[in-house]
């Protein structure tokens, strides 16, 4: 009846474990740094339209001279075209965090499927399942998200669907083995013995305690997907028409930026993809530790 | 010598006729439907998903109706499918894997020719990164929490969150190219140079020399990997009784790690090599792209740009196919390693 404070409600319960995790969250110093970054570097994302002029992006609207150096008007210089690069990283942010989020989003959402089907019913689905993952997971994922995205036509929503296709093995191993561990605990047998069918024990006693084990893959998996993503573009597989880190870098190297030794066009797009990478690595670390009272001692 | 663990396990409960034996059919058994389902997912990707492949082979030039037309009859694509399928399989099975729309030759031609350069490349850089990798995992985990262990771990971490191509380019910035008053140190492209004096030795330098920006490259961003595993595994058993036996018989500290910890943590971490050599094989996909190293993954950049329909179909079915023929060689290995049962 009454708010939070009360610990035996379910939600009291909730907001306590949930406070209990930040504590232990709140002690990963690579965690917090990692969520610290993510927060402003998604903010900023957030803020492009905003605080920037977009029309900048537009090649045959800016005025600059081509690939110069950083100056006290462009303060990291300016790509071929001769448009700022700090805009166009800027920019880029937006769709490398975007195709990030949404391949690792449909990448759980298929590993979460798969694993708990396997595990709930045994037999030939399982076998069946688990034969496919195996499969998947051997399989190189980047190779086969570069034939996916050659023969679908270029777009964003192409790329989105070639990484998440390729990136659910791992998710599904790992759903299917906690929900083999959660299923033999009693609550759920006693659910069985009321009556409750596949899809009340599935959605309402399973899916919620195995929720917090996805997150943290999921975390770990945006990482791996934005990678992919940049190598996608690099390879000249993504849309022509958005600006991406990975595009970023393709066109420094057809338009030889390489070769004219232009680092400042050729830094900030790659280190921004290492910073964001490596936040969300550091983020999902963090929350397996929260999760998994054995990592405690031997991560620091 | 063996410790109590392991004879626990080995009296485990005793299963059926030659398991050794059912152990190794099971899993060629296994490696072969894979091998199949590459085939039938090669074909999918290539001949069923695009459509109509012919049209999307000429996407970027302009093509008549006849010349469509003849395209897919050179192609095989005016047959039904299933037509299609039958003979896309026989074909496979005599190593035949098409005709390449670009260059005119036969697929498994250019493979072979290519192959050469990305087993170099890829050999050098995964022994490498292997040994580097396994070195600093042990040092890492034994002095867990010291200055080695969190150095090791965050250069590696960072390392790993890099883009295989990005640092690829930098490299070839700085050491090929060379920037400022630093000259280029080493070549930025290809895989021999066209003018190298006669000789054996003379050939090899020049190689050796081309090999070591990409294969720096792709070290680089994969040893973290190794070593993350080889960490966690060595930590799992640091805490085991039978170490606690080693050092209360008097064994050096370094005999206790050489010959009773790390032994038992490499099993898991020899799988788990060969488990990550997909992603090597896809660094290889950009680093021959950065470098112009005439492999396997420079002619799959070329088969993409066209598309060339078949000669992307056979580099797929090619690295799938290796990768998944290592995984298996990974655990007929792991059997034979594991003291457990390699004795049954």
């Amino acid at each position: 009846m009454s708010a939070p404070p009360n610990p035996t409600g379910v939600t009291g319960r909730r907001v306590a474990a949930l406070a209990e995790g930040w504590r232990v969250y709140r002690a990963d110093r690579g965690g917090l740094f990692g969520l610290a970054v993510l927060l402003l570097v998604v903010g900023l994302a957030l803020l492009a339209p905003v605080l920037t002029r977009s029309e900048g992006l537009d090649v045959t609207r800016v005025r600059g001279e081509p690939l110069r150096p950083p100056s006290a008007t462009n303060w990291l210089g300016t790509d071929e075209s001769g448009r700022s690069v700090l805009l166009l990283t800027w920019w880029g942010a937006r769709m490398s965090l975007l195709v990030g989020l949404s391949a690792a989003a449909l990448s759980m959402v298929i590993g979460t499927v798969v694993g708990l089907l396997a595990a709930h019913f045994g037999g030939w689905v399982a076998t069946l399942l688990l034969r496919v993952t195996d499969f998947f997971l051997v399989l190189p994922a980047l190779v086969l998200a570069i034939a996916l995205s050659t023969v679908l036509s270029r777009g964003v929503f192409t790329i989105v669907l070639a990484i998440g296709v390729t990136s659910w093995p791992q998710t599904a191993r790992l759903v299917r083995a906690q929900t083999l561990t959660v299923e033999t605990r009693p609550y759920i047998e006693r659910a069985r013995a009321l009556g409750g069918g596949h899809r009340h024990l599935l959605g309402k006693h399973v899916l919620p305690a195995v929720l917090p084990l996805v997150f943290a893959t999921t975390t770990l998996t945006v990482a791996s997907a934005i990678i992919a993503e940049s190598t996608l573009s690099f390879l000249g597989l993504g849309d022509p028409s958005m600006i991406s880190w990975g595009s970023m870098l393709k066109s420094a190297m057809d338009t030889g930026a390489v070769t004219a030794g232009a680092w400042w066009y050729l830094l900030p797009p790659g280190l921004g993809i290492a910073i964001v990478v490596l936040s969300f690595t550091l983020c999902g670390r963090a929350l397996e530790t929260v999760l998994n009272p054995r990592l405690r001692g031997t991560r620091r | 010598m063996t410790d109590t663990r392991d004879e626990l396990e080995t009296r485990g409960p005793a299963s059926g006729p030659p398991p050794l034996l059912r152990f190794v059919a099971a899993k060629v058994g296994g490696g072969v439907v894979s091998l199949f389902l590459v085939a039938v997912l090669g074909f999918f990707l290539f001949r069923v998903l695009p459509g109509d492949p012919a049209r999307t082979m000429t996407r970027s030039t302009p093509v008549s109706a006849e010349q469509l037309a003849a395209l897919r009859h050179r192609f095989g694509l005016d047959q039904p499918l299933y037509l299609q399928f039958r003979d896309f399989l026989l074909n496979l099975l005599h190593g035949d894997l098409g005709t390449s729309y670009i260059y005119n030759r036969p697929v498994a031609e250019l493979i072979v020719e290519r192959i050469g350069p990305t087993v170099l490349l890829v050999g050098t850089a995964t022994v490498l990164a292997v040994l580097v990798g396994l070195w600093m995992g042990t040092r890492a985990a034994w002095r867990q929490g010291g200055a080695v262990d969190r150095w090791f771990t965050s250069v590696g971490l960072t390392l790993w969150s890099v883009p295989t191509f990005w640092l690829g380019l930098l490299l070839l910035m700085a050491f090929g190219v060379g920037v400022g008053p630093l000259p280029g140190l080493f070549p930025v492209a290809g895989m021999s140079s066209p003018d190298v004096p006669p000789g054996v030795v003379a050939r090899v330098l020049d190689v050796a020399h081309h090999l070591v920006l990409p294969c720096l490259t792709l070290v680089a961003v994969i040893y973290a990997q190794f070593m993350m595993v080889m960490r966690t595994s060595l930590l799992e058993e640091m805490g085991a009784e039978y170490l606690t036996t080693a050092r209360a018989k008097g064994l050096r500290e370094d005999l206790v790690r050489r010959r009773h910890a790390v032994p038992n943590a490499l099993l898991p971490t020899v799988t788990l090599i060969f488990l990550h050599l997909g992603l090597v094989v896809a660094g290889a996909i950009t680093v021959e792209t950065v470098f112009s190293w005439p492999g396997l993954g420079l002619l799959t950049y070329e088969a993409l740009r066209v598309p060339d329909l078949p000669l992307l179909q056979g580099t797929f079915i090619v690295l799938a196919g290796s990768v998944i023929v290592m995984n298996v060689l990974a655990e007929l290995i792991y059997r034979l390693l594991d003291p457990r049962v390699r004795d049954s």
